[in-house]
């Protein structure tokens, strides 16, 4: 049970958060709002960064905020506090039945129709308690033994960003006038190490590694950790420019989810229904190779973008995006939905005040057979991206122009590290000219990419 | 404004790289309004609100220091936030909001402990004060009797903050902002106008006997279009604001006018065609193209990454990392500036520091850790995004100063190659160096003269020597709009950028086109 402590004058009277949420909807109701919503969420970190053996920092907090929208009629508007006086409370509710009368009326405001809300049953193995059982010096150790595997890897590793170890936890609670009302705790710990290593000219190269994992028993070790950092960092010393090229270039599985990324962009409904996408008005129709499946699914046991609800109350649910490179859907909330004049697909996603946005559930590109060796073995003359930098992607036209660095492939080998190059296309190609997806499907976020492989970019340099 | 896009608390925990870079983007969304904060003497906000004493908050610092430690120091910040927006010519959100709490931090030679708290009872601020205090081990120290408030610039004067005003006098701006977009052409046919401000009260005291407090307004107006025709749209996107009261936007700067430049930007290009590839001359116009210096120098910098010999700036203090004609300073002192402060989150005045004078490194950008560890002066740049973040070294406003050639003939002297003029954001490696900023707006220069507009690039180079090939410095320095969000660890604070027109001999460009010699080949 949430309990927290709720001043009401010199009285402190203990409540449960449910019933403060259900409680602010019923008061702003009875201000006369015609429909309500109420978000409250807690947070707690927990981080330690260990530099070059020594503790750098130690954090540890946390903190508690909530936030109303209110409706009236097809008004809509939001507030929110991380005041939780009586006093602070009534004041937010006021002003935003206050600000709820300044807005414009929008036919398709509103909060989901009563069939539409609830809960998917079970546990669904977010939260685990033991991402706050390592005792201090334990978790100061985890974050030394990343980092000294690192600097012991390579006498090339002399210097480090250092290693640190995380620990966080949410609670989230929602309730609504329709009767809605939910919450759920999610939990995540993080290992992670940033070596830099220098060649002799005094050049240097940083790169990182990390796992990360909803409890403790899954997360991998520190040793593990800072040695494929170190591997990340070693091999981009001594990198090269490259001469201007159209070649075939894959991109590992970080960067691959970046691009991903991008489709996500194109298909949620806010950029759909407004024409601010290069996939708006393409359902049912190709827009990407035959191989290219991808899935939306919020309901994945223990999954980094697995909710038993949305940000509006609405189950999550698994939604097929694209198969074989049609478009079969686009991820969508309430409000977007009725634009399109489509349903929900559950993807609401909210911060505690302002309208609900779209976020993605476990967002993923199915994977295919071959190894990711195998896709370089298959390339004479081509480029592995291993980063990007910068933000190039227009998604209203589809231009693509991102810097990155990585390393260049000759004869179905990685041959030498190249940077300060760019990648560049367009988005409408590129999903077409995916000619090969890796077996290589790892989730380190909400979503992800396994390698792939395109066709027909331009890669500039010199 | 939309939600979270992702859930913030795996963003909590994932490595934070210095992955450093500006964003043409809004401000942190929403807050409400509290009416009697500007009849409080500001010198009292949190002493009468929240019933805090001088002896209370030496009790908590000597609560920070129970464990040793050679600095602690206590942050106050009370955020009031306003936003609203116009989309499909209705408000269809208006949001409002206040956020209060304290950090704690204790620094025992390199280390840092760091806790905070969102609930300002005295009790909770002790716990935070004793959970901060673990990171060193000794006996206890004192701090330093009596609060001593250095004298202060009132760079943004303000009788009325804009989150105290009227809301439909804000309604009325994004209204006409809409209107405006939308009169320009007929084939802009998506607009989206916002506005947001927001007041910061803080309260910094330090076991030094550093006490300051400072109330600083933000306000900033977006405007961004979608412009249609048969098979073809593109997008415009302007905005700006800074430390100002919401009559700056009835008088100095106008929605009309930003709603004017975001229109004809995605008008324009309508047309443009591909961009080039490869190594070319490039020409900067003047303002936010100054993103270049806070991306190629700004943040090599800092002084924590020099001090951590992670920087590519490492140890060239006194060497050549520029042409002759390139004098950089960071600027916090600029009246009404969006990256201004009257002192920094560490209760620093902020100055005037040249960074680079006549090509040759002059200094670092220092918050008070690196100063004392460096052994160089503080130079007033300890930021950080909200008491729940540890302060570093950030820039303010970052820019060159005026050289003397004209523009007109900066652009004749080019052969083949692109001017570019507005950009998108950027982003840099501080280890290796190298960075990049994507043009939203550039042309073609062919034979000396600005041709064709050019799709989005993103242009790539070297921190260390890009500033060595800048050959022609303009005379026309200007400063940007008031957009820049830079991030940096995760943390984000608002900064400037300027530049004149400037000329850089060789930059790569990002373009989907083959340059061929004597042209471009589309």
């Amino acid at each position: 049970m949430s309990t927290t402590q709720l001043e009401t004058g010199n009285q402190k009277l203990a409540t449960d958060l449910k019933e403060l949420a259900q409680e602010i909807v019923r008061q702003a109701i009875a201000g006369g709002a015609t429909a309500a919503e109420c978000v409250i969420r807690e947070g707690d970190e927990f981080s330690t960064l260990v530099r070059l053996g020594q503790v750098e920092t130690l954090k540890e907090s946390g903190s508690k905020s909530i936030g109303v929208r209110v409706f009236n009629g097809k008004r809509a508007a939001s507030t929110y506090s991380s005041d939780f006086s009586r006093a602070g409370l009534d004041r937010m509710v006021k002003s935003a039945l206050e600000l709820s009368k300044i807005t414009s009326e929008d036919p398709f405001a509103g909060i989901p129709e009563p069939g539409q809300l609830g809960s998917i049953s079970g546990d669904l193995d977010l939260y685990s308690a033991d991402v706050y059982s390592l005792p201090g010096e334990e978790r100061i150790s985890y974050a030394r033994r990343a980092e000294k595997a690192a600097l012991d890897a390579d006498p090339r590793i002399k210097n480090s960003e250092g290693g640190s170890f995380d620990a966080a936890t949410g609670h989230k609670i929602m309730a609504n006038s329709h009767g809605f009302v939910g919450e759920y705790r999610r939990s995540y710990c993080s290992i992670a190490a940033i070596p830099i290593a220098q060649t002799e000219d005094g050049a240097m190269q940083r790169d990182y590694w990390f796992s990360v994992s909803r409890n403790l028993r899954q997360l991998e070790s520190p040793e593990h950790v800072g040695k494929v950092a170190a591997q990340r960092t070693l091999r981009r010393l001594g990198a090269r420019k490259l001469k201007t090229a159209r070649v075939p270039v894959i991109f590992d599985p970080l960067v691959a989810t970046s691009i991903l990324g991008h489709i996500f962009e194109g298909v949620e409904g806010d950029s759909v229904y407004r024409g601010a996408s290069f996939l708006a008005g393409k359902l049912g129709q190709k827009i990407a190779a035959d191989q290219l499946t991808v899935i939306d699914d919020g309901t994945v046991k223990g999954g980094f973008g697995t909710s038993p609800f949305d940000g509006e109350g609405v189950p999550t649910r698994r939604t097929l995006v694209i198969e074989n490179g049609v478009l079969k859907s686009y991820l969508l909330n309430t409000y977007t939905a009725k634009k399109l004049g489509l349903q929900t697909t559950g993807n609401a996603s909210r911060g505690l005040a302002g309208t609900p946005g779209i976020g993605p559930g476990n967002y993923f590109l199915q994977p295919g057979t071959k190894t990711p060796q195998q896709i370089i073995g298959e390339i004479k003359e081509g480029l592995y991206v291993t980063e990007f930098l910068g933000h190039g992607a227009n998604l209203v036209t589809g231009d693509y122009s991102r810097g990155a660095s990585g390393l260049w492939i000759s004869g179905g080998e990685l041959a030498y590290p190249v940077e300060e190059i760019t990648v560049a296309g367009n988005l409408k190609e590129m999903f077409f000219n995916i000619s090969e997806i890796a077996n290589d499907l790892e989730f380190r976020g909400a979503m992800a990419s396994p390698t792939i492989r395109i066709d027909g970019l331009l890669v500039g340099g010199e | 404004m939309a939600g979270d896009q992702c859930p913030p608390d795996q963003s909590r925990v994932l490595p934070q790289l210095s992955w450093c870079g500006i964003i043409e983007g809004s401000q942190r969304s929403p807050s409400k309004t509290v009416r009697h904060l500007t009849n409080v003497d500001k010198n009292q906000f949190f002493l009468q609100r929240y019933g805090l004493t001088e002896r209370s908050l030496e009790q908590f610092l000597a609560a920070a220091l129970s464990a040793g430690g050679d600095y602690a120091d206590l942050y106050f910040e009370y955020l009031s936030s306003t936003a609203l927006a116009v989309d499909e010519s209705m408000v269809k959100s208006a949001s409002q909001g206040t956020s209060a709490g304290c950090g704690v931090r204790v620094i025992s030679g390199e280390r840092t402990g760091y806790a905070y708290t969102d609930d300002l009872s005295p009790e909770r601020i002790l716990h935070a004060a004793r959970t901060a205090a673990l990171i060193a081990s000794g006996p206890a120290k004192t701090p330093v009797v009596g609060f001593q408030q250095k004298a202060a610039r009132s760079l943004y004067p303000i009788a009325l903050p804009s989150v105290d005003a009227e809301i439909s006098a804000k309604v009325e701006l994004v209204m006409r902002a809409d209107a405006a977009a939308r009169s320009y052409d007929p084939r802009i046919k998506e607009v989206r106008a916002s506005y947001s401000d927001e007041l910061r009260n803080i309260l910094v005291v330090g076991s030094d006997g550093t006490l300051a407090e400072d109330s600083q307004p933000l306000a900033r107006m977006n405007v961004s279009c979608i412009a249609k025709t048969d098979g073809n749209s593109a997008r415009g996107s302007s905005g700006g604001g800074g430390r100002v009261a919401l009559d700056f936007f009835f008088g100095e700067k106008t929605p009309e006018y930003f709603a004017k430049e975001s229109a004809r930007q995605a008008i324009l290009q309508l047309d443009a065609r591909e961009a080039p590839a490869g190594e070319m001359e490039v020409v900067l116009g003047p303002g936010w193209p100054g993103v270049l210096l806070h991306e190629a120098i700004g943040h090599g910098l800092e002084a924590d990454f020099n001090r951590k010999q992670t920087s590519a700036f490492a140890g060239l203090i006194g060497k050549r990392v520029a042409s002759d004609k390139c004098t950089i300073v960071d600027n916090g002192t600029m009246p009404w500036r969006r990256g201004s402060l009257n002192v920094d989150d560490e209760g620093q005045p902020t100055q005037n520091t040249m960074l680079i004078e006549k090509g040759i490194l002059k200094g670092y950008l220092s918050d008070k850790l690196s100063a004392r560890l460096m052994g160089m002066s503080d130079t007033g740049n300890g930021r950080r995004e909200s008491y729940e973040h540890i302060p570093m070294p950030r820039m303010t406003n970052t820019y060159m100063l005026a050289g003397e050639d004209d523009p007109q003939d900066i652009i004749h002297s080019v052969k083949n190659g692109i001017y570019a003029v507005n950009f998108g954001g950027g982003q840099v490696d501080i280890t290796n160096g190298k960075f990049v900023f994507s043009a939203s707006e550039a042309y073609l220069i062919e034979d000396g003269q600005i041709t064709a507009p050019i799709k989005g690039a993103t242009l790539i180079g070297n921190g260390p020597d890009v500033l060595t090939r800048v050959s022609m410095v303009g005379n026309d320095l200007r400063l940007d709009e008031g957009v820049g969000t830079c991030g940096k660890d995760g943390q984000a604070v608002p900064v400037g950028v300027g530049i004149p027109t400037v000329k850089v001999d060789r930059l790569t460009v990002g373009g989907t086109a083959r340059k061929e010699s004597g042209g471009f080949m589309q």
